[in-house]
């Protein structure tokens, strides 16, 4: 599952969804994710770049991920399914 | 009439209160201005001196006062052909639901000295009337909440009964109160039917998400434009002090279902509460332009223009974009005006 087509966001981790007029606030890090998600990259490939730009282990990075999917699924901000791993 | 000429166009803008409660006039004044440029002269129709839109300079050229609509329809007409004499009115766009009734009655003869109007029908007025509003939402498919009339302190029991608490309470033509127990559903009943007269309503109470559309109706079953907008900040009297645009299918559809369901002829606005498992909620239909309407403007749809082309004869093709995420922040400011200016308008009816 991806992140809704519509969904807006901005270089400094601003996030509006224009179909229920919800807006949020994400860190530097959400903003840097949210752009990979909008650009299409799967699950795995956003995964391999955090671990190669940043200092964290595979399974603390699986752990947050596991949250941060969690996250956008109460915000409304993904697709109906789960968020394509491959 | 051609798009240069509405430039010169004489309008008259009733719903000047623009305050804590504030009518449209003020908002629509102001689309118009946006969409007709400097040529268009204004003519503020007011009720009561300290209608914060009479002295707004920038915004209304003259402000006459008119009778309240208590006063019927031959005071009304007697007035407009007073202020018609002086100002040759060739529109006149009323803000406030408790006067459409003597407008659209009057409709023919204004339109007979000069002065167009673009209304919905004395049926389709009732028709979406707080009172009517649950039948009308049964018989056409709509998810209206269960509702209670009240002509009497007595009646609140039976109310409570049957919808539960919270409940709102409503007035006839504006205000509602949340009651979270019977002793204010009956205090709230008693300063509505004092103020607004009866029926009070009482309306099961339905959480969720507040969502207002603003739309206009061309009268043959279809809208010209539609804009939906959620409710960011609210005041306690439960209006939208912030609001922000949003695209959603469903709510497009739900006006034009409304459209077709009654032939809807000028701007309304649908109140709506989008509850937990997604279904929206009709919880009441205003028969005119809400007070936010610029928002409908700035976001690529002037409403209240479309509305004076509409009422020329032209045939406009329906808008089918416009921005999301376009927000309105209310704010208050105090104006500052001569003691003189309030005094004309108290004394004389003329500022």
């Amino acid at each position: 599952m991806k992140l809704k087509k519509n969904i807006a966001t901005s270089e400094n981790g601003f996030i509006f969804n224009p179909a229920t007029g919800d807006s949020f606030s994400g860190n530097a890090m959400a903003s840097e994710i949210l752009l990979a998600m909008k650009n299409g990259d799967t699950e795995a490939q956003i995964k391999q770049q955090l671990l190669q730009k940043y200092e964290v282990s595979a399974t603390q990075l699986n752990r947050d991920w596991e949250d941060w999917i969690v996250q956008l699924k109460e915000a409304n901000l993904l697709e109906a399914a789960i968020y394509d791993s491959k | 009439m051609t798009a240069n000429n509405y430039s010169g166009l004489c309008i008259g803008v009733t719903g000047l209160n623009a305050n804590d409660n504030p009518g449209p006039g003020v908002a629509v004044i102001r689309a118009l201005k946006e969409g007709l440029g400097t040529g268009l002269r204004i003519i503020g129709l007011s009720y009561e001196s300290l209608e914060p839109g009479i002295y707004m300079r920038d915004m209304v050229d003259k402000t006459y006062s008119i009778p309240y609509p208590t006063e019927g329809t031959a005071a009304l007409f007697e007035r407009l052909t007073y202020i018609n004499d002086k100002e040759q009115l060739n529109f006149i766009i009323p803000n406030f639901d408790a006067e459409l009734h003597n407008f659209i009655k009057l409709a023919p003869q204004l339109q007979q000295i000069g002065i167009r109007t673009f209304l919905p029908s004395i049926e389709q007025l009732m028709i979406r009337d707080k009172v009517n509003l649950y039948d009308f939402g049964q018989k056409n498919g709509f998810h209206v909440p269960a509702d209670h009339k009240l002509y009497a302190a007595g009646d609140v029991q039976k109310a409570t009964e049957e919808l539960g608490f919270p409940l709102v309470v409503k007035g006839k033509f504006y205000e509602a109160y949340i009651a979270h127990n019977k002793e204010a559903a009956i205090k709230a009943f008693n300063q509505l039917a004092t103020t607004w007269g009866y029926p009070v309503i009482a309306q099961q109470y339905i959480k969720g998400t507040e969502i207002n559309i603003a739309a206009l109706g061309d009268g043959d079953g279809n809208n010209i434009s539609i804009v939906p907008m959620r409710k960011l900040y609210i005041t306690d009297k439960g209006k939208a002090w912030a609001g922000v645009t949003i695209e959603d299918a469903a709510l497009i559809a739900l006006a034009d279902q409304f459209a077709k369901a009654t032939k809807w002829r000028g701007g309304y606005e649908l109140e709506i509460m989008r509850d937990a498992d997604d279904k929206l909620f009709i919880l009441e239909i205003n028969p005119r332009f809400p007070a936010w309407i610029y928002l409908t403007a700035a976001a690529g749809q002037n409403q209240p223009l479309a509305l004076v082309k509409m009422a020329f004869g032209e045939k406009l093709t329906r808008f089918e974009e416009y921005q999301a995420g376009k927000l309105f922040i209310r704010h208050s400011w105090d104006q500052v005006v001569d003691i003189a200016d309030f005094q004309r308008i108290s004394a004389l009816g003329e500022l």
